[in-house]
């Protein structure tokens, strides 16, 4: 647990000690901020007509503010995620520090758990500025902590899906650039997935559409821990994280 | 301390190593030597457990590479050909971060850190980022990386590749200084460095291991195969034949001149007396004597003369004259070969040369 994190603080440092972090960080404070704003927009607009005596649907900050906002991250995740984790492995192979890490008294999945650790808490820094923007709504209401809490979560464990991936895909080249357009590849095709498959009923809409990342996010959005969802998830980091360790392995063995 | 059996390892078609075998007492400073390309890098890296052998064996410390990978690498430390730091980190940062995942443990780590900042001469810089160093320093940096956790045995590299003869002098002081309880394993293309510090030489050509030796050894194996270059003003016919007549010269062969003067390289059986016996014939008929000095063997030469039996490695000598091996040699020897002091061009200002026979003076000294 030692070697996990020494290399996952030294993969943040690293982030803090280039632009990376704080490019990402402000970037995704806009865009948070954006999608935080025009929700609370048409809530606002919403609230409105209905006091000059539209006919109206019950309205609560938890359907209207928070579960959207909080479904857009997906799409934040899908551009942001892919610069978090596109140099992890493939700056260190192209510079030779990978040699360094190989040849230190480390185990192959404490330096890829290390890695993804790090990637993990850059994207909770993320977590904690979208917080503070939700927080002006509990000034003003009293939003369901309880389901906020839960939605956040869900955001943990999506987000490290998707940078459980991003790692992967960086372990298979020296060349960032590659990396990153590879998984933005992948994320965009986990993505469109369920769409293109929305209404089909067949074994293959529905393997697609369980397949697909986003999805699994709408009940967490909601509040709800479902079983199946959360395996998903958790599966899922499972899998890119073994993906990644095999590939680190094969690393030596091609060489 | 190293051991080395049937080691032999192929990529894809390729053999990089055919077969090693060796070993490496505790305290030793051993020298790999070879062309680029002759399976130095693999071999270290097996040793480190960087790549898998595909067949052999290999131990550091009585642990086997392959079954025990995190024992082997606890023991040894690597510098790997271009020194593996992060340009971001600052050299105090990147070497608690070495420190830490080499298994020191947390209490003890700055101390070593300031020992090893101490060790490799790097206070001035401490608080750095490595970006922003010279090359010299980045080498040092991977030197102080390399023995952070106090490793029994030490692997470089070519730890000089690519520094100025003053940093590549205080890093050959750095590796002398820390021989006696460390295990040295370097690897070089120079074979004046090699000579200069290491206890026995590995010699590795094509993958295969050609010789192990001490120094004295194989330069006494190699004695008697020396070739002088002369540059003389006096008529080429009289020359070569009077050349020739001098006791010990085996065969002298014309290289071509300028300004009225030829240069020739003269191949010796021994090199004791015989230089002045050369300018003594030069002086005595007259002509004039503007250069005398050994050619530095390029190791092709060397790997000629150690493999082929005497009678071959004779004749290979006098069919290919030195000034073409040392053209198809990659490497570089410290000192011009023949071919490159032949190459000068004309125009040349003789100060070129004084400057290569200083470096040659540093490189011997």
């Amino acid at each position: 647990m030692r070697n996990v994190w020494t290399i996952a603080s030294r993969e943040l440092r690293s982030y803090f000690a280039s632009p990376i972090a704080y490019i990402l960080l402000a970037m995704f404070s806009l865009i948070f901020g954006y999608f935080f704003f025009s929700a609370v927009a048409i809530f606002v607009d919403f609230a409105s007509r209905g006091q000059m005596g539209m006919q109206m649907p019950p309205m609560n900050v938890d359907q209207f503010i928070i579960q959207p906002t909080l479904g857009n991250f997906s799409i934040i995740l899908l551009f942001l995620s892919p610069m978090i984790t596109m140099r992890l492995f493939a700056e260190e192979k192209r510079s030779g520090t990978i040699e360094l890490l190989l040849t230190s008294p480390v185990r192959d999945f404490e330096i890829i758990f290390g890695k993804w650790l790090a990637a993990v808490l850059l994207f909770a820094c993320m977590l904690a500025i979208s917080m503070l923007n939700l927080a002006v709504i509990f000034l003003l209401s009293t939003p369901d902590w309880r389901a906020l809490l839960v939605g956040y979560l869900g955001l943990l464990l999506m987000g490290g899906t998707f940078l459980a991936i991003g790692a992967f895909i960086s372990t298979l080249t020296k060349n960032q650039i590659v990396a990153g357009a590879l998984t933005f590849g992948a994320f965009l095709l986990l993505w469109v997935l369920d769409w293109v498959n929305a209404y089909s009923t067949s074994t293959v809409g529905k393997v697609c559409q369980y397949i697909a990342i986003a999805p699994h996010f709408e009940q967490f959005s909601k509040g709800v821990i479902e079983l199946k969802d959360t395996v998903y998830y958790l599966s899922a980091i499972g899998l890119g994280l073994f993906l990644s360790k095999r590939s680190l392995e094969s690393l030596r063995w091609r060489a | 301390m190293i051991k080395v059996e049937r080691l032999t390892k192929r990529y894809g078609p390729t053999l990089a190593v055919k077969d090693i075998t060796f070993e490496v007492e505790k305290g030793e400073i051993v020298g790999f030597l070879g062309p680029n390309g002759a399976g130095k890098t693999t071999t270290m890296r097996i040793l480190t457990g960087f790549l898998p052998p595909t067949s052999g064996t290999a131990s550091v410390a009585g642990h086997d590479v392959l079954e025990e990978p995190l024992e082997v690498k606890k023991h040894i430390g690597y510098l790997p050909e271009s020194p593996p730091v992060y340009p971001e980190m600052p050299v105090e940062g990147y070497l608690d971060f070495v420190g830490r995942l080499k298994g020191i443990p947390s209490g003890e780590v700055n101390q070593r850190v300031d020992s090893v900042v101490e060790g490799c001469a790097l206070g001035d810089v401490r608080q750095k980022l490595i970006g922003q160093l010279s090359k010299g320093y980045r080498q040092r940096v991977g030197l102080a990386q390399a023995l952070i956790h106090d490793p029994a045995v030490l692997i470089f590299d070519e730890p000089t590749a690519g520094l100025d003869p003053k940093q590549i002098a205080e890093v050959r002081q750095l590796i002398h200084d820390l021989s006696g309880d460390h295990t040295i394993i370097l690897s070089t293309h120079i074979l004046s460095e090699v000579q200069s510090i290491a206890s026995r030489i590995i010699i590795i050509n094509d993958g295969k291991l050609e010789a192990s030796d001490t120094p004295q050894n194989l330069m006494a194996r190699m004695r008697g195969h020396e070739s002088l270059l002369i540059e003389i003003d006096g008529p080429p016919e009289d020359v070569e034949e009077r050349l020739l007549a001098v006791e010990g010269v085996n065969g002298v062969s014309r290289k071509n001149g300028h300004a009225g003067r030829t240069s020739w390289s003269v191949e010796t059986s021994k090199d004791a007396v015989i230089r002045s016996d050369l300018a003594r014939v030069v002086v005595e008929s007259g002509w004039g004597l503007y250069e005398i000095r050994p050619i530095g063997m390029s190791l092709e030469d060397i790997f000629l003369k150690l493999t082929a039996s005497e009678d071959a490695a004779e004749a290979a000598a006098q069919d290919e004259p030195v000034a073409e091996a040392g053209a198809d040699s990659p490497d570089e020897t410290e000192e011009p070969t023949a071919s490159e002091a032949a190459a000068l061009p004309q125009e040349e200002p003789p100060e070129e040369q004084e400057e290569s026979s200083k470096q040659e003076g540093a490189a011997a000294s």
